[in-house]
């Protein structure tokens, strides 16, 4: 009967953030439209090992449970994804799940990515309007823009390109793909082109565009399919122009 | 004059915009959330966002939204306060034009409107599928723009626990915790705005998100806050079967023109595809030819209840009908619906473009919420603001698609402005009240965290969760009936008692998901009885509150807003005379 079926789930866990990581591995009961948030939730019901040992429940991220705020990422059998939409009967047993590797851990699959709302700050990632009181509509955009930028703003600030990025490590300060087109998105609306210098210089230099080393790994990676190289090969473009045009007249 | 300091809870569209409007008026503000503002449940609104900007020449007016969304809620919204969140709408979609949100454009460059339940006109601005997701940005970006300039600090990963209240039982600040640290702390503020959301988690599965627990509100409740028409809850016609989630199917994909059926005969076992049209009941457009498929929310989910409940028609005798976009052209799904048709794809293997996908009702919406005045979103407890969701104040008895964003970024709008005037106008602010206040309120959450890490027995949280979400669910969603009802009560009375005898299975000191959780459940089960006990006592049906035992609207009893209060551990149900003076209450009929 395939209500028997079992799934086997190996969870890489550390209870603190400098504690040595280990594995745990539990046995859960197979049910339809199951997760991995699912069996995170049932060993949260009863946190046993597969061997009887009585443990924690998992300490992990999430929230919507549909992709979209960008909550539950995690390495799963060795590949940087939503665990929400991660289904078990598309996934090879044991299941096993780790913590990203390029975030420090705070417990167990839960990790910090803090440093990617500081860099949206750095890069000026936002339309700096007047004021909120009532000024009238905003610029025309043309359908054709709209339709270039929507895909950009739909970045969920998950984690992932950077995961899979050999450029993101311990000796590199590279801000990653995404930053990296928030500033294209900014730079493509009427009003935020107006600041596109400022955002330009902020992601040049040290960490900036031009670490990227062309590997493409994030555009293959990004759950919301967002043309990661294209906005990369974008600013990098207009990032060495806007350097020449401030060294020529600057 | 007092120079405030703002404490806003909750970082959603409301939370952010109260947020702006306080750092815009110079005074600083505190910004509490769970999880990072930009990862909030706003992010899940899907359809748009109406607003009477008439550009497509049908003689659309915001007289004409207001009477709409007051119709839509059966006559139980007050109706000043709707009547100003409709004129401000149009406002509101050009200040979100300006922030840079990309909008869905005609071709003349100006924004598109498509069309939403329970009106006929096109009055729906979008941003595809992802609209809520867009707008949170928006306002997320603007924030952050404060957060960089110093005048907002924001404390994410931190919930909120409870209110500082001062012997005279106003509001000096909140009480917190860091869920990573686990520490307890006080944060003074003159005045607090909660914009904390809905609570779909009480009911387990919903279309809301994990955070969406009402804990705030019942905290807040069991210190004196009141809290209104808890009893409606909406249900939404048309969610993806989940087992954690009950994952959201927009209402726009019926705006776009999606249509819902089932086989005629319940024998019928062929593919969709293969059923000819004359075998297909499209019940919704037989049954409201006017409205056809876009009806209101709670009248498209009563009709799917009877195809599936009496009439045993649902498709291969399962909970599910059709939803059915396949007719319409690739292109305007990809460019006005992919968001949603790629999570239908994703979590079920199916591609909606060629295959009708399969829906039912799910739990969605949370009209009822704190009371608030119908002039400054303050609640009956000086310093303390609410806005969004968490609020009882724009929907009645029933929920308009699309409204949702626009009363929580007009809430915000409104709060924000209202707690620094009340702040300015305090003769002694937080700062003069002596710290033994703030002691106490944190050694009493202290004492609370304590004895839950050390109780013993074999219950577990979980399935506390569960079952109380299982028999919301049954009993006290689209049909109630008060025997169930009754039932229920008792039901969550014996989960509080078994509530004693949880056994936390983590004991730790850091990041310990279990403890906070452990405190959500309970504020959840509180609230369960708030909104069991409102269903139990309105007799009749209005809006979303279905009872086959009553089934008419009795304007004569029950056109007034039940008002939950706490007095000494108890919920009491007080009622308070409705606002119609506007609009007379006419029959709803779509």
């Amino acid at each position: 009967m395939a209500e028997n079926k079992k799934v086997i789930v190996k969870v890489k866990r550390q209870q603190t953030p400098g504690e040595k990581p280990h594995w745990e591995e539990f046995d859960l009961a197979w049910r339809p439209y199951m997760n991995v948030i699912i069996a995170l939730r049932d060993i949260a019901e009863r946190p046993v090992t597969r061997d009887g040992k009585t443990t924690t429940p998992i300490t992990y991220d999430s929230n919507c449970l549909e992709e979209i705020c960008g909550s539950c990422a995690m390495v799963i059998n060795g590949r940087a994804r939503m665990a929400c939409s991660a289904l078990i009967d598309q996934l090879d047993q044991p299941i096993r799940i780790e913590p990203m590797t390029k975030f420090p851990v705070v417990r167990d699959l839960a990790v910090d990515r803090s440093v990617m709302f500081e860099n949206l700050k750095r890069v000026k990632a936002w339309i700096p309007i007047d004021g909120t009181y009532d000024m009238g509509e905003g610029p025309k955009i043309a359908p054709e823009i709209q339709e270039k930028a929507y895909p950009l703003s739909k970045c969920i600030t998950c984690g992932i390109c950077l995961e899979v990025c050999p450029q993101v490590n311990h000796n590199s300060d590279f801000v990653g793909a995404a930053i990296v087109s928030q500033v294209r998105l900014f730079n493509m609306h009427p009003t935020g082109a107006m600041h596109a210098r400022e955002r330009l210089e902020a992601v040049s230099g040290k960490g900036g565009v031009q670490d990227c080393g062309n590997a493409q790994n994030c555009v293959h990676a990004c759950p919301k399919s967002i043309p990661l190289t294209e906005s990369l090969a974008q600013v990098n473009r207009e990032a060495i122009r806007n350097s020449l045009v401030g060294w020529l007249f600057g | 004059m007092n120079q405030p300091k703002i404490i806003v809870v909750g970082g959603g569209l409301a939370g952010l915009m109260a947020t702006i409007r306080v750092a815009e008026a110079g005074v600083p503000v505190d910004l509490f959330s769970i999880v990072p503002v930009k990862r909030s449940h706003s992010v899940c609104a899907q359809g748009g966002i109406n607003a009477a900007k008439n550009t497509k020449g049908e003689g659309d007016s915001t007289g004409q939204h207001f009477d709409d969304t007051v119709y839509g809620g059966d006559f139980l919204a007050n109706q000043a306060p709707v009547k100003r969140m409709c004129e401000a709408a149009p406002g509101i979609i050009d200040l979100l034009d300006r922030m840079g949100v990309m909008f869905n454009r005609t071709p003349e460059g100006n924004l598109d409107y498509r069309r939403f339940g329970g009106t006929l006109f096109h009055r729906t601005a979008f941003a595809g599928a992802t609209t809520g997701q867009q707008l949170l940005y928006a306002l997320d970006e603007q924030v952050r723009r404060y957060e960089a300039e110093g005048k907002v600090k924001k404390y994410e990963g931190w919930t909120f626990l409870s209110a500082v209240l001062d012997d005279s039982g106003v509001s000096r600040g909140i009480c917190a915790m860091d869920l990573k640290t686990m520490e307890v702390k006080t944060f003074p503020a003159d005045a607090t705005i909660f914009c904390t959301g809905g609570n779909g988690a009480i009911f387990y599965r919903s279309t809301n998100s994990v955070v969406c627990t009402g804990m705030a509100q019942s905290a807040l409740f069991q210190q004196g806050v009141d809290y209104a028409n808890g009893e409606f809850i909406q249900v939404h016609p048309t969610a993806i079967p989940g087992e954690d989630k009950l994952r959201l199917m927009s209402e726009s994909a019926r705006g776009e023109g999606g249509r819902v059926w089932v086989p005629k005969s319940a024998t019928d076992a062929r593919a969709p595809n293969s059923i000819p049209a004359n075998e297909r009941f499209y019940f919704l457009e037989e049954w409201y030819p006017k409205y056809g498929n876009l009806v209101p929310r709670d009248v498209a989910t009563r009709a799917i209840h009877k195809v599936v409940f009496e009439l045993k028609l649902g498709i291969s005798g399962q909970q599910a009908v059709y939803l059915d976009v396949t007719h319409i052209p690739r292109d305007v799904l990809d460019r006005k619906l992919e968001g949603i048709l790629e999570i239908y794809e994703k979590f079920l293997g199916v591609d909606p473009h060629v295959e009708p996908m399969k829906v039912f009702p799910a739990m969605h919406y949370t009209m009822g919420g704190i009371w608030v005045d119908t002039e400054n979103q303050a609640t009956n407890v000086p310093g303390i603001y609410a806005a969004g969701e968490c609020e009882y104040q724009y929907h009645g008895a029933n929920r308009l698609g699309a409204n949702s964003l626009v009363s929580c970024i007009y809430g915000g709008m409104i709060a924000g402005p209202a707690a620094v005037k009340y702040g300015r106008s305090l003769e002694k602010g937080a700062s003069s009240v002596p710290s033994s206040v703030f002691e106490r309120e944190q050694k009493r959450q202290q004492g609370i965290n304590e004895s839950l890490v050390n109780q013993q027995g074999d219950e577990n949280p979980i399935t506390i969760w569960k079952e109380m979400g299982e028999w919301m669910t049954e009993h006290v969603t689209v049909t109630r009936k008060n025997e169930g009802i009754a039932r229920t009560d008792a039901k969550l009375q014996e989960l509080l008692e078994r509530y004693k005898k949880m056994n936390l299975s983590d004991r730790t000191k850091w990041s310990n998901q279990t403890l906070s959780f452990a405190r959500e459940l309970y504020n959840m089960l509180i609230l369960a009885r708030v909104i069991t006990l409102g269903a139990l006592a309105r007799n009749e049906s209005r809006g979303a509150h279905y009872k086959p035992d009553f089934p008419e609207r009795n304007d004569a009893e029950w056109l007034k807003t039940t008002r939950a209060k706490w007095v000494n551990g108890q919920i009491n149900l007080t009622y308070d005379p409705v606002d119609t003076s506007l609009i007379p209450p006419r029959t709803r009929k779509y």
